[in-house]
């Protein structure tokens, strides 16, 4: 066990079904991402990656197989080893591809929210979140509804939502899919600052080639399998 | 945060809307309620202000409410020697229905036994109790009628001289109170061409009746009007009223009147007792289960608008759950909306029910205990109703929040 992992899965296997209807979608997926690391995660549809994804984040458990988030074991199989809901909370920050903000909150509350559901006082919950959005560059519109906000700003939002608890880990799936190009490697870029600088390991569900650039590592899915590959920054350095 | 506020902030018009339906519906609720008291209220409100220990009425009757009771007026004097009677009241009581104004007016006339009862015990809210033997009555409010206007009823003319406030019969008619004599006048009213026609009838047997041959007196006292003529009896009371003196035992003065074989004596409680479950018994009963339906159609309705809306929420609870909210942060979420949607709506029936009952033609009677019993009846309502949104929120997984 590596103690600056953000977040480690060990042989991680989902089986839809069983006996002739049985759909194996994610096969032994072994990863170790750092805090501060960026991952970027593809493959294409049906590959598993959406499977990978909501198993790590405490969402739809593993049939077999173990995850590790800052070297805490939450869930052996598909045994909960802590309080899910409450480990997702405080370590675990989403973000979505679109909807992904409460619609009757305005884009501070959204993210005051996360903050007071974690214990943190109303007054203290809100001077963050503004600080957050400020940081992602949406304190003007932090009073707006998501409806009022454009796309890029919905997602500004919902990161500055997911940073708000400091989680060791972010998940986020395909971000861009709602975005402009020059938008969509915006928020690649906020993700990249966020990790560095808040500490926290990103996973990225994306199928944006041009994006890659941005990520410390590459995994790729298909049928249930993943494996690493060599980022194009990286080999460019 | 309060996030059932920040909801409701943000879809007021829809809340609005959906609050204003609640509190009609339940104003139904409470006006059903209103008007069940109302009629129970009506069918007992004589017995209990006249304020009367023992009803003495002609024997096997149910009189002088449930049906018609004659009985003489020499019984209030005999009732008076019954030991253990303190006062005994001729009691006159019918009902009649003129025009008015080019409109029906029907109300029940109640005699008072002047000068022992000038009506001093009546909820005046304008004018005086009676200050003189004839042409003067006291009217509730609901027949229309103004202070001093003067009202033709039979051969007289009378004054109004009081207005009194929720004075109905049991047909929720509104009331006058007049004399007994007056209102004897009134109940036994003869046209002249009927008491002509009678004359000349008395006067053909005058003429071909030996009695009359042998006895010319009876011809001269057959020229006189009708009350005065020696044998014809009276105008009859409809009953007498008695009260029953501090130190005496009400069952044993009834046991006493109850022994003559020309009457029959009921006291406060058992008229009250032929009232409600005599005269008004079915409509009550009918009046009580639709009451029960009209409660169990609200908490239907109210269930399925809160289930309706948390439908539209289940994404937010959904990702609500993700971000790791408590299950008690959901809860809080629906219980508190249906919460201020059953209170609010029941402030909305109280306040235009208040306003839009009194147009109603009959008395809606809002009760403190009525409207305490309903309030707890909304909030268990509300709880309960929740618990359908409860339930399919619980069951959400926070998975849906990826579904877009």
């Amino acid at each position: 066990m590596n103690e600056s992992l953000a977040i480690e899965t060990r042989e991680l296997t989902k089986i839809y079904g069983s006996g002739h209807t049985e759909v194996v979608a994610m096969r032994d997926a072994s990863v170790g991402i750092r805090r501060g690391e960026v991952v970027a995660l593809l493959g294409p549809s049906g590959a598993g990656k959406s499977t990978f994804l909501t198993a790590v984040g405490l969402i739809n458990p593993p049939t077999s197989g173990q995850i590790l988030i800052g070297s805490v074991p939450v869930l052996d199989g598909p045994v909960p080893l802590v309080n899910l809901r409450s480990f997702r909370r405080k370590h675990i920050g989403y973000v979505f591809q679109k909807s992904n903000l409460i619609p009757f909150l305005s884009a501070r509350e959204n993210v005051q929210i996360a903050m007071e559901l974690n214990g943190t006082s109303p007054r203290r919950a809100r001077h963050r979140a503004l600080e957050l959005l400020e940081e992602l560059g949406v304190a003007d519109r932090a009073e707006n509804g998501p409806s009022m906000l454009s796309g890029g700003e919905q997602q500004r939002a919902a990161i500055a939502r997911a940073l708000a608890n400091d989680p060791s880990v972010i998940l986020a799936d395909e971000p861009t899919a709602a975005l402009d190009s020059h938008r969509g490697r915006q928020v690649m870029e906020l993700f990249r600052g966020v990790a560095h600088e808040h500490g926290a390991g990103v996973i990225v569900v994306t199928h944006d080639q041009r994006t890659l650039e941005v990520f410390d590592t590459i995994y790729e899915m298909e049928d249930g399998l993943i494996r690493q590959r060599t980022s194009q920054l990286t080999l460019a350095q | 945060m309060n996030l059932a506020a920040k909801d409701i902030q943000h879809n007021l018009g829809r809340f609005a809307l959906t609050i204003f339906g609640i509190g009609m519906l339940l104003m139904i609720v409470m006006g059903m309620g209103g008007i069940y008291r109302g009629l129970v209220e009506d069918a007992t409100l004589l017995v209990e202000r006249i304020g009367a220990d023992l009803w003495v009425v002609q024997r096997d009757t149910r009189g002088p409410f449930a049906e018609v009771s004659r009985v003489p007026k020499t019984l209030v004097y005999r009732v008076l020697a019954v030991p253990g009677v303190e006062s005994a009241r001729e009691f006159v009581f019918h009902t009649i229905q003129r025009e008015h104004n080019g409109k029906p007016l029907r109300m029940s006339v109640l005699g008072l036994s002047w000068p022992l009862d000038k009506g001093e015990w009546l909820p005046l809210i304008a004018g005086r109790p009676l200050a003189q033997n004839h042409y003067e009555m006291v009217a509730d409010k609901t027949l229309g009628l103004r202070l001093h206007e003067r009202i033709k009823l039979g051969k007289e003319t009378y004054s109004i001289v009081g207005i009194t406030s929720g004075m109905a019969n049991t047909a929720g008619d509104g009331m006058i109170f007049v004399t007994v004599w007056d209102s004897q006048a009134i109940q036994f009213d003869t046209p002249g061409e009927a008491m002509r026609l009678e004359r000349a009838a008395r006067d053909r047997r005058s003429r071909t009746e030996d009695i009359f041959l042998s006895q010319p007196i009876l011809t001269e006292q057959l020229s006189r009007p009708t009350a005065e003529l020696p044998a014809v009896a009276s105008p009859e009371l409809s009953a007498v009223v008695v009260r029953v003196a501090a130190r005496a035992d009400p069952d044993m003065v009834a046991a006493t009147i109850s022994t003559w074989a020309d009457v029959s004596v009921f006291t406060k409680a058992s008229q009250e007792e032929l009232l409600l479950k005599g005269m008004v018994d079915k409509a009550r009963r009918q009046l009580g289960m639709f009451r029960v339906l009209l409660t169990i159609i609200a908490a239907i309705i109210m269930a399925l608008i809160l289930y309706t809306l948390t439908l539209d929420k289940l994404h937010s609870i959904a990702l609500l759950k993700l971000i790791g909210a408590p299950n008690r942060v959901i809860l809080g979420l629906i219980l508190q909306q249906a919460i201020v949607l059953g209170g609010v709506g029941y402030g909305i029936a109280y306040m235009v029910g208040q306003k839009l009952f009194t147009y109603f033609p009959r008395r809606v009677v809002l009760t403190n205990d009525d409207l305490l019993q309903l309030a707890a009846i909304v909030l268990g309502i509300s709880v309960l109703s929740s618990f359908l949104g409860i339930w399919k929120a619980m069951r959400v997984e926070p998975n849906e929040a990826l579904m877009g």
